[in-house]
């Protein structure tokens, strides 16, 4: 077997005497979209930001694609393909729908530091990023500022904003967050598509959508994984049942 | 968010509407027809004064587009702006007290000047956010006033007076009026021209992209500062050319061109006309200057009556005179 793509070595991070990542150790598979659970407070958000370079982990290793990249900002990790989403959603307000994208394309092709020409206008990066849109229903809706979109909509756009950048693993952090129930079944299925196409880490609250999605999941409580397996095998565990899914939620 | 808060929502020459693209394209346009124009209206009556009056306003306009750069584009408030102007007025003093009187030479070393002050200063500012950045940049501008006003050989306080302008390979072309009135019209459209081709670029859209949400442009892979340092210090340079032609036209410099009080004149230009649209600056760097000729007539408190006036434009023109004119066209 390939190593993993993504191997996380005894993370921690704590703010002053509240240790909020507490010893992680994790693999990501290649080809797996692995799920974080755990109650409000558990720190799967701070771990994305630990992940994504973000927040700066005290301690601990992060292994991308064979590189140790624990001590690199956040720009040069998503350089590389270790791209993430935000939990509360994170556009470019006053740029419409295709800029957004066509700037993380930009991100992915060529030097930005250049000085002349209508970046608006140009071909390979519109072309791109049209493309994107269209896979996720919103070509109709390329020249809305991104900030006018409704929840929905921006949920998506984020998620082909995040794909423009060229990831080789993804981070999602509560994709389906706010969203109506068409909303969240359509996310849904643009993540059943995408699951097939790159490794995923997905932290989500929606218990039937990590249920369906997730080929592995990990339970997060206070900052600790106290379980990691299947599916079925984390719904049958009691310690997890204690911790956080409680009886109503199987 | 208090900073993007500042900037005026209105004014968005990314969002390809054609409407509001023409009116990008008009509005600029009538501005230049008309600052070429001003020197045959001057034959009428007094032109010298007419003429010294308009070629203030586009120097102040040529230093208030570059600060727009920073402000409107890239949503840093530097209050520290007129500390390039200084330099490159004092390049042309200091270098004409030597008896190197060519422009060419004035103008090269008052980009190399700013060039290092802006990579230093800026490369130190930028590494602090919000109100930091504001009194960081505010302290290195009063650095250099206070320089200004020790350099007891360059007339410390009192400033100096330069023997002539600046001569164009030998010859004393500028010493005519009309002749630095093009020169520094030249300048403004250059200006205004690379800026507009700046915003527009790849790097341009970068740097928009950091105004509206920085956090979003690293996780797709852009390092924000590189791009800022390097807006900051074109945005330095280019003011320092404005200090060249102000140097020339009032054949003057003092520590005060570097004062944070100018600084703030600046930014009142640039608000008023209406931020990140760089004609903006230009119209609010022409209103500035009559607002304060025409109010200083009236009362000596005249900078009393400036303060209501912006506190307006900001409650009631987002987009500044500049936003008003653009949606009324």
């Amino acid at each position: 077997m390939s190593i993993a793509p993504l191997q996380l070595k005894n993370l921690r991070k704590s703010y002053g005497a509240l240790v909020v990542t507490d010893d992680v150790s994790l693999n990501i598979e290649a080809g797996e979209l692995h799920a974080i659970i755990g109650p409000n407070g558990a720190g799967k958000t701070t771990l994305i930001h630990q992940i994504s370079g973000l927040a700066k982990s005290d301690s601990g290793r992060i292994i991308f694609d064979g590189d140790d990249v624990s001590k690199l900002p956040m720009n040069a990790r998503a350089k590389l393909g270790l791209v993430r989403s935000f939990q509360i959603t994170s556009i470019l307000p006053r740029f419409s729908a295709l800029e957004n994208v066509a700037l993380a394309v930009q991100a992915r092709s060529g030097s930005s530091f250049s000085f002349f020409g209508n970046a608006a206008a140009e071909p390979e990066l519109n072309d791109i990023a049209m493309a994107l849109l269209a896979r996720f229903g919103l070509a109709s809706r390329a020249d809305v500022p991104a900030g006018q979109m409704s929840h929905g909509e921006k949920r998506q756009l984020e998620i082909a904003i995040a794909l423009a950048a060229k990831p080789k693993l993804l981070l999602l952090d509560e994709p389906l967050a706010g969203t109506s129930h068409d909303e969240s079944q359509r996310l849904i299925n643009t993540l059943q598509e995408l699951r097939r196409e790159l490794p995923i880490v997905l932290i989500e609250h929606d218990m039937d959508a990590v249920f369906a999605l997730a080929d592995r999941v990990s339970v997060l409580v206070y900052g600790r994984i106290i379980a990691s397996g299947t599916p079925q095998s984390i719904r049958d565990n009691p310690d997890v049942r204690a911790a956080y899914l409680g009886e109503e939620a199987l | 968010m208090a900073v993007n808060d500042l900037i005026d929502l209105n004014a968005s020459p990314a969002l390809g509407v054609p409407a509001r693209a023409r009116r990008v394209v008009i509005l600029p346009l009538i501005i230049f027809v008309l600052f070429a124009l001003v020197p045959l209206a001057g034959l009428w009556g007094s032109q010298g004064f007419v003429l010294s009056i308009v070629t203030r306003i586009m120097v102040l306009a040529l230093a208030a587009m570059s600060l727009d750069l920073l402000i409107g584009y890239g949503a840093m408030i530097s209050f520290g702006h007129a500390a390039f102007v200084g330099l490159g007025a004092y390049s042309v003093a200091i270098l004409s007290s030597h008896g190197i009187t060519d422009g060419f030479v004035h103008l090269g070393v008052a980009l190399s000047v700013s060039f290092v002050f802006a990579l230093i200063t800026g490369a130190i500012s930028l590494r602090t956010k919000g109100v930091y950045f504001i009194m960081i940049t505010l302290a290195f501008g009063q650095m250099l006033y206070f320089l200004g006003t020790s350099l007891a050989a360059y007339g410390g306080d009192d400033g100096l007076t330069l023997a002539s302008r600046s001569t164009l390979l030998g010859s004393k072309l500028l010493k005519n009026d009309v002749v630095l009135y093009y020169v520094v019209f030249g300048f403004l459209l250059g200006a205004y021209l690379l800026l507009r081709g700046i915003v527009a670029s790849r790097f341009g859209r970068v740097l928009r992209g950091i105004r509206e949400n920085p956090v979003r442009m690293e996780a797709i892979g852009f390092a924000p500062y590189r791009y800022q340092l390097t807006a900051y210090v074109i945005a330095g340079m280019i003011a320092a050319v404005a200090g060249c032609l102000l140097a020339n036209q009032t054949e003057f410099v003092s520590p005060a061109y570097a004062s944070w009080q100018r600084s703030g004149d600046l930014i009142f230009a640039i608000v008023l006309g209406g931020l990140g649209s760089l004609h903006g600056a230009i119209i609010g760097a022409a209103a500035f200057s009559l607002l304060a000729d025409i109010l200083s007539h009236y009362t000596e408190h005249w900078a009393l009556l400036f303060g209501p006036i912006l506190i307006l434009v900001v409650l009631f023109a987002r987009g500044g005179i500049g936003g008003l004119l653009g949606s009324k066209s």
